[in-house]
């Protein structure tokens, strides 16, 4: 497993990427020249401070920005010069997001959440797998009123798996559970990278995370100041809170 | 300024677009109440100045001749308080510059000017001089209208004499505010005209020496008129006296009256209409603000405001919206005040003006639409500060939804997911769902009931025009004229075909009612004037019986198989007792049908005519236009072909400046539900929106979350404004139409389209407005941020 960046394909590509946000005459520079390589089937755990660059770079890999400068290489596509609705393409068939507060419809049940997604993807599963395959398909005809927070975030993560993404970015999915909870995210986080060979990032403030992942990327200033392997990852019940 | 009012400012500015769309909403309520309560009593005012400044009086009364001393007598009658006589007659008059003859009503003037009733003034020029024969006065429309200026001349044959005329001046009477000929539908200045002459010159002509024809009555206040009309024409009835009129039956008067009475009936009904919607937007949009400020509300708490500071905040925001309102809808109204007057002007003339200052409507409409923005606000204000500061920094609860039965019959439909969230917003919130669908089956309503003018339009001119007078010139005998008459007019230039009819006034009543009518008879055969009715079309006369119009059939309680008295109000007076045989819808006039035949056996006659109808050869048509001016047989003549042009020139302008007025306040109120609504549910939705952008959907498929859900609204809102439009138009017609003039009441499909059409796409374009905003939201905002 150490050596799984070396053997599988790459799906990201990052290239000397900066991201520059202009507010007036204020810039504030976000990434400085960030190169990486992402592999197929890869568990990747973004770390960094606050305004470390964590979240800008995930928003770039999910096409949701697009670097000031630097190239960013989808497989074999250029995401750099892609038009909105290219980058609206690229998100409805290759990625799947999970938000720290689930960003769940309301006014949809959990399958019909889940559904939301299978419907406009290109080879998805059935909404009904996808909440097996997270422990919830007792639950699927709930609305996210009458689940709980770690449930909604299961169900979060069943939408994002139900097309069969390459990649699944996650920006602190355990952020607003607790220890128990987090857990069981994680644990179907985990799951989901080993039974189905998507790649998965994830981004968190919690250090002691980064032990269930196959590489450690921390980022301080926008910089990468260390990018490891972990050649033991542990299961997700061993992390502590 | 303080803090808490400079944050006031800042929220408006916030939401000036929806502050907007409300405030043009009120405006428009506003507006119709301050131009059509202005207009009314700017019109009512100078009716009752110009009435009692020139005496216009309250019973008319025309004989074939009574001798002047009868009037002592009528003045004897108690309760009446002056009593006037005079000469009139028709001519057909020969005005240079004008191919058709031209109908003229000459009225005698008495030598003494001041004394009498239905005075005219002078506008220009003077009277006729009572030493000079030839002289005339005209009245100032039809003067203009042929530039005859006081000095001019013109030919007229009066009582079978070619006489020429020299104008002296131009009047204007209180009796011909409105002024249409004998028959005619519309005013028509250059197709007819009023002359006023000396009296002697006027009874040598009419051989009328110590006689008058034309009677008018004054009554003191409180007389009993009934008693007095009684009398009068019991006095009257030797003289050929063809039954006593009140104002409502005087023609200018009652139309006049009838455009008051809409005017009115504007000002009632179609105000609130925009109030309570207005009301409801306001309680929208503050609640949506509220909802966003929630947290500031709790923090102004924690720091020590009060709940009534906190909630006057609001209610001041509403008070800002209602006074942008009224300050739109007080100009609005004012400018289109002046416009109904100028329209009004083309109709209706006046000498003067007495302007309302409009004072009253402007407060009355500055206080209701205060109180609608107010109370519209009190709920929303209410919830804002009955929360504990602590509860209401922290965030509100998630929408809750479960699942009900009917939840569960939509979930089968199998529909797409973003469909079902358009459904499930409308089932969770459906009282906002409810202010979309009024407001806009409100504005297809407005619509529907406007443009259903049209159709009685349409419908009047397709019964009058097409199927009911297909001749091309009526000519009005100067007498009774056995039917050879009829044969005799194909000697005229041009006649291709001439019909006979018999028209007479009659009274008719069944018990102790009574009404003042017509009756006309109908020849067997006749294809040019025929009685049409609005509903069935073209009407066969039975053998014997008269058909009588829904109107006069109700007044006087009658259905068909009862008998009805017909009392003829000129020689030979005969009493009839006939049987009704039908009854029909007539629009215009309410004079009662019977076949010739069966008339002229009951008055014991042999068959006559007064009126011919002809059908013309275009290319002859001067040649016997000319040979008209000289005929003396000839009393009046109507030129169909002209009286249909001056009708559809006349309703296109009015008609259309109307249309486009309530098409404008129609749409509005749609454009103002909708974008408000949109506006909310974009505040609301963005975040919900913005992650269906991140999972990947395209920009079209996210707006078709918001847009369906209000077009949805629209659609659904459709068919209900029309049930309501035609819940307004049977209303209007029902305000509209008088003892003179009937509305039909009919609606077509293409008003119904056109109206659910012009609506969906106003409401469209307001989504669509809305929409742009959505291309704005901050996707990655969306990951962040928590419900």
């Amino acid at each position: 497993m150490s050596n799984l960046a070396q053997i599988s394909r790459p799906v990201f590509e990052l290239r000397d990427v900066t991201r520059v946000f202009r507010t007036g005459s204020v810039a504030v520079q976000a990434l400085r020249g960030v190169s990486l390589t992402l592999a197929e089937g890869e568990m990747v755990v973004l770390l960094g401070a606050s305004g470390s660059g964590k979240s800008t770079l995930v928003n770039i890999l999910g096409g949701l920005d697009l670097p000031t400068e630097g190239q960013v290489q989808f497989r074999d596509r250029d995401l750099t010069r892609a038009s909105d609705a290219d980058l609206t393409r690229f998100r409805r068939d290759h990625v799947g997001f999970v938000f720290q507060f689930y960003n769940l419809v309301p006014s949809l049940t959990a399958r019909e959440n889940v559904a939301l997604v299978t419907e406009i993807a290109r080879k998805p599963i059935s909404p009904e797998q996808a909440l097996d395959i997270v422990g919830l398909g007792a639950r699927m005809d709930h609305f996210p009123s009458e689940l709980s927070g770690g449930e909604q975030q299961r169900v979060a993560i069943a939408r994002a798996i139900a097309k069969q993404p390459e990649v699944l970015l996650c920006d602190e999915p355990t952020g607003a559970l607790d220890s128990k909870t987090g857990i069981q995210v994680l644990e179907a986080l985990c799951d989901v990278n080993r039974n189905l060979g998507t790649a998965v990032v994830l981004i968190t403030h919690n250090a002691d995370i980064q032990r269930i992942a196959h590489r450690v990327i921390v980022l301080a200033d926008g910089r990468v100041i260390r990018d490891e392997v972990n050649p033991d990852p542990v299961a997700p019940a061993q992390v502590s809170w | 300024m303080r803090a808490l009012d400079r944050k006031l400012l800042r929220d408006m500015r916030q939401i000036w677009a929806q502050a907007l769309a409300i405030a043009l909403v009120l405006a428009c309520g506003v507006m119709v109440m301050v131009a059509a309560q202005g207009t009314q009593r700017t019109l009512l005012a100078t009716q009752a100045a110009y009435y009692d400044r020139f005496r216009f009086a309250d019973l008319f009364v025309t004989t074939t001749r009574a001798p002047r001393a009868l009037l002592d007598e009528i003045a004897a009658i108690p309760g009446v308080a002056q009593v006037d006589g005079r000469i009139s007659f028709h001519a057909v008059l020969d005005i240079d510059g004008m191919d058709a003859p031209v109908m003229g009503l000459i009225l005698s003037v008495p030598a003494r000017r001041d004394a009498g009733l239905n005075l005219p003034l002078v506008r220009h020029g003077r009277l006729p001089d009572p030493d000079r024969q030839d002289e005339v006065a005209l009245n100032e429309p039809f003067a203009q209208a042929h530039g005859l200026v006081p000095g001019a001349r013109f030919r007229a044959v009066l009582n079978g004499q070619l006489r020429e005329l020299q104008v002296t001046g131009w009047l204007l009477s209180p009796e011909f505010i409105y002024t249409t000929a004998p028959g005619a539908i519309m005013p028509d200045d250059r197709a007819f005209g009023l002359i006023w002459m000396n009296e002697p010159s006027a009874a040598a002509l009419k051989g009328m020496q110590g006689a008058v024809n034309d009677i008018a009555l004054r009554l003191m206040h409180g007389a009993d008129e009934q008693a007095i009309i009684a009398r009068t024409d019991r006095l009257l009835d030797p003289y050929g006296g063809t039954g006593t009129q009140t104002r409502a039956r005087q023609t200018s008067h009652a139309f006049l009256d009838s455009e008051l009475q809409q005017l009115g009936a504007l000002a009632v009904f179609l105000p609130p209409v925009f109030l309570v919607v207005a009301a409801f937007l306001v309680n929208m949009v503050l609640g949506r603000l509220i909802a966003l400020e929630r947290p500031q509300i709790g923090l102004m708490r924690a720091l020590g405001y009060t709940r009534w500071e906190i909630g006057a905040q609001y209610l001041k925001l509403a008070g800002l919206i209602g006074m942008g309102g009224l300050a739109i809808g007080w100009g609005f109204g004012w400018w289109l005040g002046e416009g109904m007057l100028a329209i009004y002007g083309d109709f209706f003339r006046f000498p003067f003006l007495i302007r309302d200052p409009a004072l009253g409507s402007m407060l009355i409409s500055g206080g209701l639409a205060l109180a609608a923005t107010l109370i519209g606000a009190a709920r929303a204000t209410y919830a804002a500060i009955r929360l504990p500061p602590a509860e209401a920094m922290s965030p509100p609860a998630p929408p809750r939804f479960s699942r009900g039965r009917l939840d569960r019959g939509i979930a089968a439909l199998g529909l797409r997911q973003t469909s079902m969230m358009i459904l499930r917003s409308i089932l969770r919130w459906p009282g906002r769902a409810a202010i979309t669908l009024l407001g806009v089956s409100v504005s297809v309503g407005v619509l529907v009931s406007s443009y259903f003018l049209f159709d009685a339009i349409d419908l009047v001119r397709e019964r009058v025009f097409e199927q009911g007078n297909r001749q091309h010139i009526t000519l009005t005998l100067a007498s009774t004229q056995p039917e050879q008459a009829v044969r005799d007019a194909y000697a005229l230039p041009g006649v291709l075909h001439a019909e006979g009819a018999y028209a007479v006034p009659a009274r008719l009543s069944h018990g102790h009612l009574s009404r003042q009518s017509a009756l006309q008879g109908h020849f067997a055969g006749a294809s040019l004037a025929r009685v049409i009715d609005d509903v069935a079309g073209p009407v066969t006369l039975p053998d014997h019986g008269v058909i009588l119009p829904e109107l006069v059939a109700r007044d006087l309680g009658l259905v068909p198989g009862d008998r009805v008295r017909v009392a003829l109000l000129s020689p030979p007076r005969a009493v009839l007792d006939l049987p009704v045989s039908a009854i029909i819808h007539q629009s215009l006039g309410g004079e009662a049908h019977i076949a010739a035949s069966a008339l002229f056996q009951a008055m014991q006659v042999a068959p006559q005519v007064n009126q011919i109808h002809l059908l013309i050869d275009a290319a002859q048509m001067s040649a016997l236009q000319a040979r008209l001016k000289t005929l003396p047989a000839v009393a009046g003549l109507a030129d169909w072909q002209e009286v249909r042009r001056q009708f559809d020139a006349s309703i296109a302008e009015s008609l259309l400046t109307m249309v486009v007025i309530y098409t404008g306040v129609g749409v509005l109120i749609a454009i103002g539900v909708v974008y408000n609504a949109a506006r909310i549910q974009l505040s609301e939705r963005s975040h919900e929106l913005a992650t269906l952008r991140v999972l990947g959907f395209t920009r079209g498929e996210v707006s078709y979350v918001l847009v369906g859900e209000m077009m949805l609204l629209a659609l659904v809102a459709v068919p209900l404004g029309w049930v309501l439009g035609y819940q307004f138009a049977q209303g209007m017609v029902a305000a509209i139409s008088t003892d003179v003039v009937q509305m039909p009441f009919v609606i077509s499909r293409r008003t119904y389209a056109m109206a659910g059409l012009v609506v969906l796409v106003g409401s469209l374009g307001a989504v669509l407005i809305v929409r742009r905003r959505l291309d704005r939201v901050d996707l990655v905002s969306a990951l962040k941020a928590r419900d």
